[in-house]
């Protein structure tokens, strides 16, 4: 219970970096907006570099509170990387756009250490705070572009769905400190499993509320509405942390908590995120089919993508610890390489948004003569959330789902598969776009500005090389869920009632 | 390095080679159509080389899996074990011929791939990518590998089809790429519920047979599995009543696709029934047999007759293609030495006639413009070759004597009396049918009164002979001294379980 200030250090650095951006436009309002996004891509830099010397150290804790392990570890790298190519994605889509950029750059870093307190914090009220933190940051940078009515409308939308979804999450987490009366992830594991069996109803309430809550912020239906605006409103770069950052984060306190918390009380949660996790996927997949704008229809899709992320979870809930281990480190493996896609297809549309201005599906069309390399990384990264070929999805949607298999969960396993075929179909309307049609509009061949260029390059190396390499990631995922799990025989004793 | 070992880098280079080539070309600019197409010529020769030595060092005394080679991928992370999931590659005798058929047909789909000049390149790169999705569902020896190349072979038929094709491109395309991922959907399920019930931890094939065999897999679970493996992979082999991709997909694709697709990808699907069927799940293999046996006759029977309708060169083709892959499933599902070995004898016999038939439609086609039988008529005035050529490759189709065709068939129908007599004497009642499409189409095309609006009509080019010659040689060799054919292939099938002498 200790209170160690250094275990903070690579927050410091993305914090501090964050003042001192912020600082420098106050202080040279001409200061080029695309050098305030290459000074933040160095801030992600070394907060990464700093976060890359806590491997395999022994975790640090601060006073029961934080814990950083390596789990936490893990979602430093994944968020100050994510930060780190969301900022050079800004880059020219914002210098076009507006005259303040700071406090954009500056809420980008802060929304990342949000991030890595969630996966971090081991008490509710810490969670909470970080998981507020994370939102309130993205209601302000999914308005950004204020003089754009799309924009404002849906950080309109975002603010009131997500100040229900809190009061939600704060309702569950209360009743739950009324029937435990602690906070703290362990004390409440310990509680729930001494507790006298009158209390039922009222940990089922509040289980129900915090899964509500945080369903909200992953966007996982029917708590999904608000997705598809605020993706469709929001600046393209913002879209694309909303899809990876916001869920990688959601679901990073939804493990710990689940998994440490909750975990005794499996049995009064697990059907909920089975039946969470169907409606999920269905939910998304079948209504991208019908958009014909990219932003919805990739909104959609990762919505369909949170639903198969929710198996695991509902897995961990109806499996032994070992299952729970294998399940949660092919969870992380597949949301490492659903970030890496996610954002390779954000950095090529960003790239052909900022020449076109066109957001819609049939705006593709004649991609493939027009810029041949932003349709190879379109096609790459839509395959691998199909999941196929030699990309990142294949392997890793593939090990999820063969980590979760049990007898209780096969149906959802087969939806699951089922679901995957169905996004073929939509993935497919996309491509035929691409391929198949010649460009309109007295579109020639363009060139790509080198960073998005090179951004987009690497992200497609990163999707081919966790498709074809999956060994080393997937290590990686495993020691990072090895301290959520003590795998040693009857350790976890799950309530049965 | 033992002798085995360096001959699994044979197999290995033959797997690579397609995928080299197709990283290879990556690199080459578009505007350099002469260069794509000496690339693929190159690597098609040594694709054709391989799997021709392949086949002949295939020793037919020797082990049933020969030339392995195993590279450990992942292993002891999370839920796999030590074996966990190796690019395990190695050949038995139904392989050893498959890889034969491949290298075949791919060399002979190049030749005649020379004639593309619309974004030549990516045709290529397109082309070998199915073409190492073959190769490497033939020679995989672990489920994940299987799978993967699997679907790395069907994937790439989407733009192939929809860039490339003909009538009803981009419809014969989204049909075929979602019915054949929808078939793929199922192996999947199939997939995670045999490595969950064997807690083996490991995605080695081998292993897995025999988990299968000895009751690990218990007769109820394959009970329950069987069609999960058998529909997914029965899609792609035309399996009746899901075949209607084929006719669709056959009448939409260009000529080296067609070729490449009858030829050998129909085929991936009943390799797979005998690998994830009749060698994972022998228990549920004997249970359901006589079901695929039902499926495998209305197919060979329905083929048949729609074809004999039908108006189009390619949907004649396609749905003849129906009707010959009905015999392989009939053939596998009667279980006994004769008739399965006859199913793999057919496999290669009907990759090589299909790829010639849809070569000589294509060679019309590219001229004429147009597939209708009542446009033409004889056609032997003009094109004499190209009336060869068709009427040996119909000939087989028939199942002439001499011919591949006819030893194939005749092992199947044999096989079928053995064990279902009656299922034996319709089957024979679809090959008089074939006897009877073939021979209205030939009348009509070949003889019948000379249109002169085709008096402009050129016969085959020296690339379209050669590669038809290569596929006629194929034919010939399988019809007249089958021994080298039956002997690898009857060897393995005699050590497949459940198959009875």
């Amino acid at each position: 219970m200790g209170r160690d200030y250094t275990i903070f250090i690579p927050e410091y650095l993305a914090a501090g970096s964050a003042a001192a951006i912020v600082a420098i436009e106050l202080i040279w309002p001409r200061f080029r907006k695309d050098a305030l996004a290459y000074l933040t891509a160095l801030a992600a830099l070394a907060w990464f570099v700093s976060s890359l010397f806590f491997i395999g150290k022994t975790p640090g804790d601060f006073q029961g509170l934080i814990r950083t392990d390596s789990f936490t570890t893990f979602f430093r790298l994944l968020g100050a990387g994510i930060v780190f190519v969301v900022a050079l994605m800004s880059a020219t889509y914002m210098r076009e756009r507006t005259k303040v950029a700071a406090e954009y750059y500056g809420l980008l870093l802060v929304a990342g250490v949000a991030m890595v307190y969630m996966a971090a914090a081991r008490e509710l009220i810490t969670a909470y705070i970080s998981l507020e933190l994370l939102s309130f940051s993205l209601y302000i940078l999914v308005g950004y572009l204020k003089r754009d009515n799309l924009s404002s409308e849906a950080s309109l939308k975002y603010i009131l769905l997500g100040a229900f979804s809190s009061a939600m999450l704060l309702y569950g987490l209360s009743i739950l400190y009324g029937v435990t009366g602690t906070t703290t992830y362990d004390g409440v594991a310990h509680a729930l499993a001494t507790r006298a069996g009158t209390t039922d109803s009222a940990v089922v309430v509040s289980l129900m509320l915090v899964l509500a809550g945080v369903g909200f912020k992953v966007s996982a239906a029917p708590f999904h509405m608000w997705a598809p605006d605020a993706y469709e409103g929001a600046p393209l770069p913002i879209t694309a942390f909303l899809s990876t950052a916001s869920k990688a984060a959601g679901f990073a306190l939804i493990v710990r908590l689940f998994s440490t918390a909750f975990q005794v009380d499996a049995i009064e949660w697990r059907w909920a995120v089975a039946i969470l996790a169907a409606l999920t996927m269905s939910v998304g997949n079948l209504i991208a089919i019908q958009q014909t704008s990219m932003k919805r229809l990739i909104a959609y899709s990762s919505i369909g993508q949170v639903g198969y992320m929710l198996v695991v979870i509902a897995a961990m809930g109806y499996g032994d610890a070992k299952v729970g281990h294998d399940a949660t480190a092919a969870l992380l493996l597949h949301i490492t390489g659903y970030v890496i896609s996610t954002l390779a297809l954000f950095a090529a549309l960003t790239a052909y948004y900022n020449r076109t201005g066109n957001d819609s599906i049939v705006g593709l069309r004649g991609l493939a003569e027009t810029q041949p390399f932003l349709a190879v990384v379109i096609t790459a990264s839509l395959f691998s959330f199909a999941g196929l070929l030699f990309f990142a999805g294949f392997s890793t949607k593939l090990f999820m789902f063969q980590a979760s298999t049990s007898h209780a969960l096969m149906w959802l396993i087969g939806l699951a598969v089922l679901n995957s075929f169905i996004s073929l179909y939509y993935y497919l309307m996309v491509m035929r776009q691409i391929y198949l049609f010649g460009p309109e509009g007295g579109l020639t061949r363009f060139r790509v500005s080198p960073v998005l260029g090179v951004v987009a390059g690497a992200l497609l190396l990163g999707v081919l090389f966790i498709g074809i390499f999956p060994a080393p990631a997937f290590r990686g995922a495993e020691r990072a869920v090895n301290p959520l799990f003590d795998l040693s025989a009857g350790s976890v004793h799950v309530v049965t009632r | 390095m033992t002798f085995d070992e360096r001959q699994g880098y044979i197999v290995l280079a033959t797997l690579a080679a397609p995928l080299l080539a197709m990283t290879l070309l990556f690199f080459v600019p578009g505007s350099k159509k002469m260069a794509a197409r000496y690339i693929s010529l190159a690597f098609a020769t040594i694709m054709l080389a391989l799997s021709v030595y392949i086949f002949v060092a295939y020793q037919v005394h020797g082990g049933d899996i020969q030339m392995q080679l195993r590279w450990e991928w992942v292993q002891n992370v999370a839920f796999l074990g030590k074996d966990g999931i190796s690019l395990h590659l190695g050949v038995d005798g139904i392989s050893a011929l498959m890889a034969l058929l491949t290298g075949v047909v791919a060399f002979a789909g190049t030749l005649v791939a020379w004639k593309i000049d619309f974004r030549t390149k990516d045709f290529f790169i397109l082309y070998w990518m199915l073409i190492g999705g073959v190769y490497g569902t033939f020679f995989s020896l672990d489920l994940f590998f299987f799978f993967f190349f699997y679907e790395l072979a069907v994937v790439p038929l989407y733009m192939l089809i929809g860039i490339w094709g003909s009538t009803r491109k981009e419809y014969g395309a989204m049909k075929l790429t979602l019915m054949l991922v929808g078939g793929s959907a199922l192996i999947w399920i199939g997939i995670f519920a045999t490595f969950h019930q064997t807690g083996l931890g490991t995605f080695d094939l081998p292993t897995l047979w025999k988990a299968g065999a000895d009751g690990t897999l218990t007769p109820e679970f394959q009970k329950v599995f069987f069609p999960f493996f058998v529909v997914g992979c029965g899609v792609l082999a035309a399996l009746w009543p899901l075949h209607t991709w084929s006719p669709d997909g056959h009448m939409a694709a260009p000529t080296a696709v067609s070729m490449v697709h009858a030829g050998v990808l129909m085929k991936l699907g009943a390799f797979g029934i005998i690998r994830l069927g009749i060698q994972l799940m022998p228990a549920g293999a004997s249970f359901w047999m006589p079901g695929l046996m039902v499926l495998g006759v209305i197919g060979a029977v329905y083929g048949a007759t729609a074809a004999l309708t039908q108006r189009d060169f390619k949907l004649i083709s396609g749905y003849s293609s129906v009707s010959h892959m009905g015999y392989v499933l009939m053939g596998l599902a009667t279980l006994n030495q004769i008739g399965v070995s006859g199913a793999v004898l057919q496999m290669f016999s009907h990759g090589v006639m299909t790829a010639l038939v849809f070569l000589m439609i294509g060679a019309l086609y590219d001229q004429a413009h147009t597939r209708d039988l009542k446009d033409f008529g004889g056609l032997g005035k003009v094109m004499p070759m190209w009336v060869i050529f068709y009427t040996i490759a119909g000939l087989a189709n028939v199942g002439l004597p001499g011919l591949s065709g006819f030893t194939a068939e005749f092992h199947i129908f044999v096989g079928t009396f053995q064990t279902y007599p009656v299922f034996g004497a319709l089957a024979i009642f679809a090959a008089a049918l074939a006897a009877a499409y073939m021979l209205r189409m030939f009348s009509i095309v070949f003889f019948g009164p000379f249109n002169p609006r085709w008096s402009s009509l050129r016969d085959i080019t020296p690339l379209e002979t050669i590669s038809g010659g290569l596929l006629i040689g194929a034919m010939l060799a399988m019809g007249i001294w089958w021994a080298p054919f039956l002997d690898r292939v009857g060897h393995s099938v005699m050590l497949l379980p459940g198959v009875t002498g």
